[in-house]
């Protein structure tokens, strides 16, 4: 329960940083809030020649409303927003969901960059940059690039980021100012990964809905959008019939997996009543 | 050895310089560097709370940071919660709800709730169920913590 060896960079900046990875050639981990690499470390699932501890860095903290679009430091600690103002203004659904991650000592530490990178299929955050419609900035050895949340994520811990990149930035459109919105999670212990999730915006007046994004998390390799249960609410407006379908919809389009936290069947069946729920929660149908 | 760092920090308000491996977590070199035991290592992955300690102001569970990391930051244990020999008053409403029998989660415990009322002086008791939902307890049961807490904010809110 103790870390391999590993060598152990702290550098001062962002390019400083690319080359350690670089000249480690894919064998260091970048590391930001640790709160899963280092238990990943202590069990030895992880043992990297090297860690390039980017909490030194000074300019990867901070939350900016710009032109409609929220642009969030890497290294932004989860707790920071939690308590940011401009979350809860611009992005309210993610300042639900944040409570849902983790646990408080961890969210003090955890960030937002370090969970999309880990790409846990199982955690809030990746399903959030997809409901939200985000997208992550990389920086390489060959300038920067953008990652659309649909290309990031490829598979369990797995994202499109190189080796040799450090995701420096994450964007995400702000929710229209009367959007509705919802997320749902089932756990064994509040702040455990989620066994399965399900988060919602939703743009509607009375029952026509001209905006409905649905993404779930813990069902399957990668965070997923619910497209078509999007499309039956865009179609067919909220209304309870829809919704079921929508529901309906949502949990055919999952393929979950079985494990210890339960069987492929049962996250299907979580899927559509989570689905029902936050659809109820965010249409203002039922309980908030 | 030569892949000894050097790192500096403060705990409890007061200075300490020592020379770490960079795979030393924090709660070893806290138990082990200086001798500071009142800091519990549990299950050692992030799961039990423990061994939660006070990293520059904020709760951090410091089985999964390195000490490394805390080279220039304060750090607040149990051992710094009493002042002056008197009991925190989450620490005597511990001691008073008996929300304690073998003591081994109490030091991240009374760690967690600290830093949770700092944030939210008033809460809910479906609040503090949240909030201490950060760590384990195989013993009591967690009825008698949850009244500590709401217990000790009232006492903190009373206080100038």
């Amino acid at each position: 329960m103790k870390p391999a060896k590993f060598a152990y960079h702290a550098p001062s900046s962002l390019d400083e940083a690319l080359s350690l990875l670089q000249r480690y050639g894919g064998e260091a981990r970048v590391l930001a809030g640790g709160q899963s690499l280092i238990p990943m470390m202590n069990f030895r699932l992880a043992a990297p020649a090297a860690l390039v501890d980017l909490n030194r860095l000074p300019d990867l903290d901070y939350i900016k409303h710009e032109n409609g679009v929220v642009r969030i430091g890497a290294m932004t600690r989860q707790r920071k927003l939690e308590f940011s103002p401009v979350i809860a203004e611009r992005l309210p659904l993610l300042r639900d969901a944040i409570r849902l991650v983790g646990h408080l000592p961890t969210r003090s530490r955890g960030t937002i960059g370090g969970s999309l990178a880990h790409a846990d299929p199982a955690a809030e955050l990746p399903m959030m940059l997809q409901v939200l419609e985000g997208e992550v900035v990389a920086r390489g050895p060959g300038g920067e690039r953008v990652i659309k949340a649909g290309d990031l994520f490829r598979s369990i811990l797995t994202t499109a980021l190189e080796p040799g990149e450090i995701l420096t930035e994450v964007r995400l459109p702000a929710m229209a100012p009367k959007a509705g919105h919802g997320v749902e999670e089932f756990a064994r212990r509040h702040g455990d990964f989620a066994i399965a999730a399900v988060a919602v915006v939703i743009v509607h007046e009375g029952e026509r809905c001209s905006k409905a994004r649905l993404a779930t998390g813990g069902t399957g390799p990668v965070p997923l959008r619910l497209t078509a249960a999007e499309a039956v609410l865009e179609r067919k407006g909220p209304g309870e019939a829809a919704i079921d379908e929508a529901a309906e919809a949502a949990a055919r389009a999952v393929e979950p997996m079985t494990d210890q936290n339960g069987s492929a069947e049962f996250r299907r069946h979580l899927v559509r009543v989570l689905t029902g729920r936050v659809l109820r929660r965010a249409t203002e149908k039922g309980p908030r | 050895m030569s892949d000894l760092v050097e790192i500096k920090l403060t705990v409890n308000g007061a200075s300490h310089e020592g020379r770490t491996e960079p795979r030393k977590l924090l709660v070893d070199f806290l138990r082990e560097d200086l001798g500071l035991t009142g800091t519990h290592a549990g299950c050692e992955h992030g799961i039990c709370g423990a061994c939660t300690v006070m990293v520059d102001g904020e709760a951090a569970r410091s089985c999964i940071m390195l000490a490394v990391q805390a080279n220039g930051a304060e750090i607040r244990t149990i051992e710094g919660l009493a002042e002056d020999g008197k009991l925190h008053p989450l620490q005597e409403a511990f001691h008073r709800e008996h929300s304690l029998q073998c003591g081994f989660c109490t030091p991240g415990m009374l760690i967690i709730a600290l830093d949770f009322l700092r944030t939210n002086p008033s809460p809910s008791e479906a609040e503090i169920r949240e909030a201490m939902s950060a760590a384990i307890c195989r013993c009591t049961g967690y009825r008698n913590i949850v009244r500590a807490v709401a217990a000790a904010a009232e006492k903190m809110r009373a206080k100038p």
